[in-house]
């Protein structure tokens, strides 16, 4: 089949085909960029309103019996994230453009990329908990198809699967603590839910809520234990990369817990859940990156070490914490993007990512260096960089929040000593400085893949200028909504000498040490790595093959195509289920109901149970059916010694039709006692399964014939058959009035039947042999 | 009364599980016949036992009428099995006129066994 459609492409001239894919991919792109742009307009416009206090809201039904409505409000933590979301959309679909120009996926790159930014800036502003679910497993899957974008390599689709069900099971866990989320506080709205406060944590169910809820959190922004999957993304190609890293993805589980900080959080649970995972996930994931030599793995681990710092701020409830935590996020984002994006141009020009093998790309390069230099300055907190004042509200923080401060300071230090210490690697091993071993000449990219970099780094540079308006319409909106209080914040670069600015030189030193010593460091860390007990990845793949082995095992121990091995299971779950429910809830019998037994009825008693046993035993045909006739006879019997004379009847002539029929088709099938049915084959088990089913049944139907019944139907039928349907024969009238169409369905069953069992008759077979 | 036919009702269900069982596929269809003869006694019999009060209206009479809901139940049962058990019955001939066994451990064409003879023989 491959063959035919290469055999047709190749019946095209290649310019068609190139115009072809041209012509859809610049329709997905021209749709993206419009989007983009659409949205980051909208909601600039609405910046003045929203930092006012006035939400932007909207509400549409949807489900509304189930209670989902599309409830949106854009408030100022949602307007953050919408405007990062769509601002970086917008350079990453620029660059994108550029990336991708000659590849045959561009077209769908671009869309994926569309569905993406939809997905986020959705999940950003829903207000309902159930749609805020419904985007966020979105983004899953188009996270999914967006890493495993390169999907004929086997890395990509690894790393796509892994992404998926990290997150995928995470948001199941999500979805379950939002529910209960829901019940406890009695609203699905966010907004009615943070308006209680902090109800929700004196309900009965908030330790299983919390653990829930930041169990998808956790799982979608790549905190401790579950950090192992976004370095394994970086297989997606680098604007995709930059996106879910700087602004989206990553960033929902940090949005989540800033959106529910006020309700859930400001308990212990929450204070020491986020601070241990957060700062174990920021100090191991800044060692991890510096023992890298591949620059996008370096950022991607950078990308979980930022997210740590974020997830340890959030933990407390102070504004100072909510406040290094929004200017942090927005930091991150600038630089981050700013960095992915100059790597991948590194990549595409010079074929390499290695940074022991670049070197002096500012020659080459200019502009991209330029980007990328005055990025990593921000990264490294330098002023006069929004990374400084984003690293000074870092230790204000940490020295405010910590009762006992020096351990969570010292781990802001330290990895924030190695952010420097990769900055600077980033700066002179490969943009200004270091030597190159590469054998092409590297060339500037086009316009619109240096335009990212570049407009990303003036930003950070601007906004750490400038930081008034950022403060006024961005940063502060965004604190009073994870506050749920009107916060009062300023942002300045200098604030004269005193502990953070302290520790911020201590930080430069340490960082401008790390630099120099990168390769003993490095080395270090991979000894200490290498003595330390497996973690993250290799735990993902033991659980991931113990759960394939597991499977198959199981479904070849129950899916073994035996009919007689279906059936034990099938009987034994009757068994035991029953006889649990019977033990838990005796049947309450009532042995005044009794009634007297008559001789007549004990003789055909009698017979029936003689006849089954011989049927048991038979060893020819014949007996047996005549043992199966003797017992069918004997129930229409009791039909009709129970008043039952119409079911009496019918029993009796298809009874009759039976054992003709089966007489009839013996004679064509081989004796009875063939080599099929040997007794040994016959174990024990089955005759403790039957005479476990005989028991329990007979327990059941003892137990119902002694309680009383509700006879509201049958005395409606009795009280109606001749008033409404004028017939005196009760079951007549139930079959064809009342029940009429039961009693078509069964005729059409029947005739069914009938008409499958002349086709099959009429069907000539070819004896093959037995497998 | 009550507990005589519960004790038949066992007797009947464990013989039937019991054929049903079986690897025989002739037994397996005795069994058939047998726990859909069980089903409907046990329906009929839950819904109470009136001794020789067929559910006819008579005139002026408001006498007490055998329960007319169970039987009702009971008669499309008996018909719906008999259509099921005499389609099994000629599937089972047909079945032994094409494989050459009543061994329902060997009748596995649908679910196949994995075998390298198996594989080879689809390729």
């Amino acid at each position: 089949m491959p063959a035919d459609i290469t055999s047709q492409t190749n019946a095209y001239s290649n310019s068609e085909i190139r115009k072809g894919i041209n012509g859809s991919a610049n329709t997905a792109f021209a749709c993206a960029l419009i989007s983009a742009i659409v949205f980051f307009v909208a909601y600039l416009s609405q910046v003045s309103s929203i930092a006012a206090g006035t939400p932007w809201t909207f509400s549409g039904e949807w489900v509304p019996r189930l209670g989902v409505q599309l409830d949106f409000r854009v408030d100022g933590l949602s307007l953050l994230f919408g405007l990062l979301i769509s601002g970086i959309g917008i350079l990453v679909f620029l660059y994108s453009y550029g990336y991708f120009k000659v590849h045959k996926g561009h077209a769908r790159l671009q869309w994926l990329l569309l569905s993406f930014m939809l997905a986020m800036l959705g999940l950003v502003s829903s207000d309902n908990i159930i749609l805020l679910f419904i985007f966020w497993e979105l983004t899953t899957i188009t996270s999914f198809l967006l890493v495993g974008f390169d999907h004929e390599n086997t890395q990509a689709r690894r790393s796509a699967l892994q992404a998926l069900l990290v997150t995928g099971g995470g948001g199941l866990a999500l979805l379950v603590g939002l529910i209960m989320l829901g019940q406890a506080s009695g609203s699905y709205l966010l907004s009615e839910i943070i308006a209680s406060g902090s109800a929700v944590t004196e309900h009965e169910h908030y330790p299983v809520i919390l653990t829930l809820i930041l169990l998808g959190a956790f799982t979608k922004s790549a905190q401790f234990p579950f950090h192992f999957w976004l370095p394994n993304a970086m297989a997606a190609p680098s604007p995709v990369s930059a996106y879910l890293h700087s602004a989206t993805m990553v960033k929902a589980g940090i949005y989540l817990m800033m959106r529910l900080q006020s309700s859930l959080g400001g308990t212990e649970e929450w204070f020491y859940a986020l601070s241990i995972a957060g700062g174990i996930t920021a100090v191991w994931s800044s060692m991890m990156a510096l023992r890298q030599t591949d620059l996008k793995l370096m950022l991607a681990w950078t990308t979980v070490m930022a997210l740590g710092t974020i997830t340890m701020f959030l933990a407390s409830n102070l504004q100072i914490a909510a406040l290094a935590a929004v200017t942090f996020l927005i930091v991150h984002a600038f630089y981050k993007c700013a960095l992915f994006l100059a790597i991948g141009n590194v990549d595409k020009s010079t074929g390499t990512r290695d940074f022991n093998k670049l070197g002096s790309l500012v020659r080459f390069m200019p502009i991209t260096a330029l980007g990328a230099v005055l990025a990593a300055l921000s990264m490294a907190g330098f002023p006069p960089f929004l990374g400084f004042i984003g690293k000074e509200l870092i230790y204000e923080g940490t020295l405010t929040i910590a009762d006992q401060p020096w351990i969570i300071v010292a781990a802001a230090v330290a990895a924030n000593a190695m952010m420097v210490g990769i900055a600077l690697t980033f700066i002179f091993r490969v943009f200004l400085g270091g030597e190159s071993t590469i054998t092409r000449e590297p060339k500037e990219v086009y316009a619109v893949m240096w335009v990212g970099p570049v407009v990303l780094a003036i930003a950070g540079l601007l906004t750490g200028l400038l930081p008034g308006q950022i403060t006024e319409y961005v940063i502060q909106p965004a604190v009073s909504s994870v506050m749920a209080a009107s916060a009062e914040v300023k942002l300045s670069l200098w604030h004269g000498i005193n502990g953070p600015l302290i520790l911020s030189i201590i930080t430069v030193a340490v960082g401008i040490m790390l630099f120099f010593s990168l390769s003993i460091v490095s080395r270090m860390i991979n000894n200490l790595v290498e003595k330390l007990p497996v973690v993250g990845d290799s735990a993902y793949e033991f659980l991931l093959n113990r759960t394939q082995f597991v499977a198959s095992k199981l479904t070849n121990r129950l899916q073994t195509g035996s009919l007689s091995h279906y059936l034990t299971i099938v009987f034994m779950a009757f068994v035991v289920s029953v006889a649990v429910t019977l033990l838990y809830h005796p049947v309450s019998m009532d042995f005044d109901r009794l009634t007297p037994v008559t001789p007549f009825i004990a003789i055909v008693v009698f017979l029936m149970i003689s006849a089954a046993l011989v049927l048991t035993f038979s060893n020819t045909r014949l007996l047996a059916i005549c043992a199966l006739g003797v017992v069918g006879s004997g129930v229409a019997v009791l039909f009709l010694v129970f008043g039952a004379i119409d079911v009496a009847i019918t029993q009796l002539m298809v009874e009759t039709l039976f054992v003709v029929l089966i007489a009839t088709v013996l004679i064509k099938l081989p004796r009875f006692p063939d080599q099929t049915d040997p007794a040994k084959t016959r174990g024990l088990r089955d005759a403790v399964i039957a005479i476990a089913a005989g028991v329990v049944m007979a327990i059941i139907t003892l137990g119902v014939s002694l309680t009383p019944l509700d006879l509201t139907v049958t005395h409606f039928f009795e009280e109606n058959s001749l008033a409404q349907a004028y017939g005196r024969n009760i079951v007549n009238v139930i079959l064809v009035d009342f029940r009429a169409l039961d009693t078509l369905g069964e005729v059409a069953v029947v005739a069914t039947a009938a008409l499958a069992v002349i086709a099959l008759l009429k069907v000539r077979v070819h004896a093959q042999g037995p497998r | 009364m009550e507990i005589l036919l519960s004790l038949l009702v066992g007797v009947l269900m464990s013989v039937s599980v019991w054929m049903l069982l079986s690897r025989n596929l002739v037994k397996f269809l005795f069994g058939l016949v047998l726990i859909s003869n069980v089903a409907n006694l046990i329906i009929f019999k839950v819904g109470g036992l009136t001794v020789g009060a067929p559910a006819l209206i008579t005139d002026g009479g408001s006498a007490e009428y055998a329960n007319s809901l169970p039987q009702a139940l009971v008669l499309t049962a008996i018909v719906i099995g008999f259509g099921l058990v005499s389609f099994t019955l000629v599937l089972a001939h047909k079945a032994y006129q094409a494989i050459g066994t009543l061994n329902v451990d060997e009748m596995t064409l649908a679910e196949k066994r994995q075998d390298p003879a198996d594989s080879e023989k689809s390729s």
